[in-house]
C-alpha cells in the first residue's frame, strides 16, 4: 500500500493492532515500573536464593546515611545523593518523582501493580495471537537468513554506532538490530517479568512449584524481576533516543496513524 | 533553555502527573477499579492453586536469623500476666458459627494430632525467611467444633494491638481447611518466642506475612467480614488499605 507524495512515498507501516498494543503497553509499563519502584522502596535490598532479609548479605542495596544516598553493589557503596537513596529531600530508595503513588504507600502501589499486571498480560497475549496469526511476527519481526549472518549483524551495529540509520527502500522494513530489540522485549523481558512476578506469589508457588525451582527461589526471582525491569527501562530509553534520531514526527505519526514516510535516500 | 530550568520543568510536569494520579485514586470509583486487580488475582489463584501445597524445604534451608516483624511484644496487662506464667493458663476459644464452641488449653492443643512443616514466610515488603513450624491443623479444630454450613471466613482475634486497635486477621474457609494451615506453638523445635507470636500463631502458608496472625486468642467463624472492626477483614486491611487477598 503506497501513497506517493513528492519523491518519498508514504507507506502503511504499522497496522492498528500493533499500534493499539504499543500504546496500551506504553501506559501499563510506566504504571508497572513506577508502582514497582514504590514496592521496591518497602525493602530496598536484593538477594539471591530462596530466602533473604535484613541480616542476610544483599547483592544490591539502595539506602542512605542520613541525607547521603548510596547504592551498595556487593557491599561496595557508590554515592547516589540526588538520584536514589536520598533525593528530593526524601529518604527513600527511589524518589517520589518516579514512583506511583508519589509518596510511600505500599498497599496503593500494589493495587496499581496488580491491576497493571492483568492489563499487561492480557494485551501481551492478544498481541502474540495477532502476531502469529497475521504473519506480523514472521513478516516484520523475524530475521531473514541474510540478516542473521554475523557479518550483516556487525555491519548493522557499526552503521548504528555511526548514526547512519537505513533510508529509502531499506527503511521500508525494520533493521536487524531493531528486530532483535523488539524480539528480546516480546520473548525474553516481558515473559520473564510475568514469570518472576508469579514466582514471588506464595499461592502461585503452591500451584507452580517448578517455576520457583527454575528461577532459583523466591529472592532470586525478585532479583531477576528487578533486573528485567531495569532491562525494560533501558529498552525504553534507547527506543526513545532512536525515535528522536529517526525523526520524531514521522515516527509518532506512524505509531498513531500507521502511515510512515520513507526517509529519502542519502544524496552522495 | 538551561539545564536547571529544564530539570525544573521536568520535575514540575512529573509532579503534576503524579499528583493527578494520586487525586484519581482518592475517588471511590478509582478505588473500586484498582481493587479489580485484587479480585481477578484471587479468582485466578483460587482456580489454579486449588488445594496444592506450599513448597516445603529441608532443615538445611532454615534461615539462621528469622526476622521478627509487626508487634513483637504485646503490652496488654492480661497478656503480660500470661507471659509471666509461661502461658500455662492460655486458652484458645473457637466459636462463632460452630455447633460446639470450645475452649482449649495449650496442653489440650499439644495432645491433638500435630503437623510439622518447613516453609517460607514472605513479608509484603519483599523479604523472606524459612522456618520450621509445629502445630495443630486448623481444619481439625474447625471440624471438632462443628463448623456450620453458613460459615465462610475464619477470623483470628489476637492479644496484640496498635495504639489500642486490636490486631485481627481473616482467611476464607478454603484456606482455613488447607492441610498446611496450622496454629503453631513451636518454631524450629523451640516453644514460640514472644517476638514470633507466643504462645500460638497462625501459619497460612500460601499467603503473605500480614495474614500470619500472632498471639491468637480466639478463632471465630463468620458468614461475613462486614461489621467486624473496620470491616475489611484485618488490621492492615482496615488501617492501611492492604489487599485482603494476600496470595501475591
Amino acid at each position: 500500500m503506497t501513497r506517493s507524495v513528492n519523491r518519498s512515498p508514504l507507506i502503511l507501516r504499522i497496522r492498528w493492532p500493533v499500534r493499539l498494543w504499543h500504546w496500551i503497553n506504553a501506559l501499563t509499563i510506566f504504571i508497572m515500573l513506577m508502582s514497582g519502584m514504590m514496592i521496591f522502596n518497602a525493602h530496598p535490598r536484593l538477594y539471591w536464593g530462596k530466602d533473604g532479609a535484613n541480616f542476610d548479605p544483599a547483592w544490591l542495596e539502595i539506602g542512605n546515611h542520613g541525607t547521603h544516598g548510596f547504592v551498595a553493589l556487593g557491599g561496595h557503596e557508590i554515592p547516589s545523593t540526588g538520584l536514589v537513596g536520598y533525593a528530593q529531600s526524601t529518604a527513600l530508595a527511589f524518589p517520589p518523582l518516579v514512583t506511583l503513588p508519589g509518596h510511600y504507600n505500599l498497599s496503593l502501589a500494589r493495587g496499581w501493580h496488580f491491576l497493571g499486571a492483568w492489563v499487561l498480560v492480557a494485551s501481551l497475549a492478544g498481541f502474540l495471537v495477532y502476531a502469529l496469526v497475521s504473519g506480523h511476527l514472521r513478516r516484520d519481526l523475524g530475521l531473514s537468513r541474510e540478516e542473521r549472518r554475523p557479518r550483516a549483524l556487525w555491519h548493522d551495529v557499526t552503521e548504528h554506532l555511526r548514526g547512519r540509520l537505513p533510508r529509502g527502500e531499506a527503511a521500508r522494513r525494520y533493521n536487524p538490530l531493531q528486530k532483535i530489540a523488539y524480539l528480546s522485549v516480546i520473548f525474553v523481558l516481558l515473559p520473564m517479568m510475568v514469570a518472576t512476578g508469579l514466582a514471588m506469589s506464595p499461592t502461585m508457588n503452591a500451584a507452580l512449584p517448578w517455576l520457583l525451582d527454575m528461577l532459583g527461589g523466591r529472592q532470586s526471582a525478585r532479583s531477576l524481576h528487578f533486573l528485567c525491569a531495569a532491562g525494560l527501562a533501558l529498552f525504553i530509553l534507547v527506543h526513545l533516543i532512536m525515535v528522536v534520531l529517526a525523526g520524531p514526527i514521522n515516527e509518532l505519526r506512524a505509531m498513531i496513524t500507521g502511515w510512515y514516510r520513507l526517509p529519502p535516500e542519502r544524496t552522495p | 533553555m538551561s539545564g536547571f530550568s529544564r530539570r525544573a520543568l521536568l520535575a514540575g510536569s512529573g509532579g503534576l502527573l503524579l499528583s493527578g494520579c494520586d487525586r484519581i485514586v482518592a475517588s471511590p470509583t478509582a478505588k473500586s477499579v484498582l481493587s479489580l486487580g485484587e479480585k481477578a488475582s484471587r479468582s485466578a489463584q483460587r482456580l489454579v492453586a486449588g488445594n496444592a501445597l506450599a513448597p516445603e524445604f529441608s532443615a538445611a534451608d532454615i534461615s539462621p536469623v528469622f526476622r521478627v516483624n509487626g508487634n513483637t511484644r504485646p503490652t496488654a496487662a492480661a497478656y503480660l500476666a500470661q507471659m509471666e506464667r509461661g502461658f500455662a493458663d492460655w486458652r484458645l476459644r473457637v466459636d462463632g458459627l460452630v455447633g460446639r464452641p470450645m475452649d482449649l488449653t495449650m496442653a489440650q492443643l499439644r495432645a491433638l494430632p500435630q503437623r510439622t512443616q518447613i516453609t517460607r514466610h514472605d513479608c509484603v515488603e519483599g523479604w523472606s525467611a524459612i522456618g520450621q513450624w509445629t502445630g495443630v491443623p486448623l481444619g481439625l479444630l474447625l471440624h471438632g467444633a462443628g463448623a456450620l454450613p453458613q460459615a465462610r471466613y475464619a477470623v483470628f482475634h489476637c492479644a496484640d494491638d496498635f495504639s489500642g486497635t486490636p490486631y485481627y486477621e481473616s482467611i476464607d474457609l478454603a484456606e482455613a481447611l488447607h492441610p498446611q494451615t496450622i496454629l503453631a506453638h513451636t518454631m524450629n523445635g523451640q516453644p514460640l518466642s514472644v517476638g514470633h507470636g507466643a504462645p500460638l500463631r497462625l501459619r497460612v502458608e500460601r499467603q503473605l506475612g500480614y495474614k500470619q496472625a500472632k498471639y491468637v486468642m480466639r478463632v471465630e467463624l463468620v458468614a461475613t467480614l462486614a461489621g467486624l472492626y473496620g470491616g475489611k477483614g484485618g488490621y492492615w486491611e482496615d488501617h492501611s488499605g492492604y489487599q485482603w487477598w494476600a496470595g501475591i
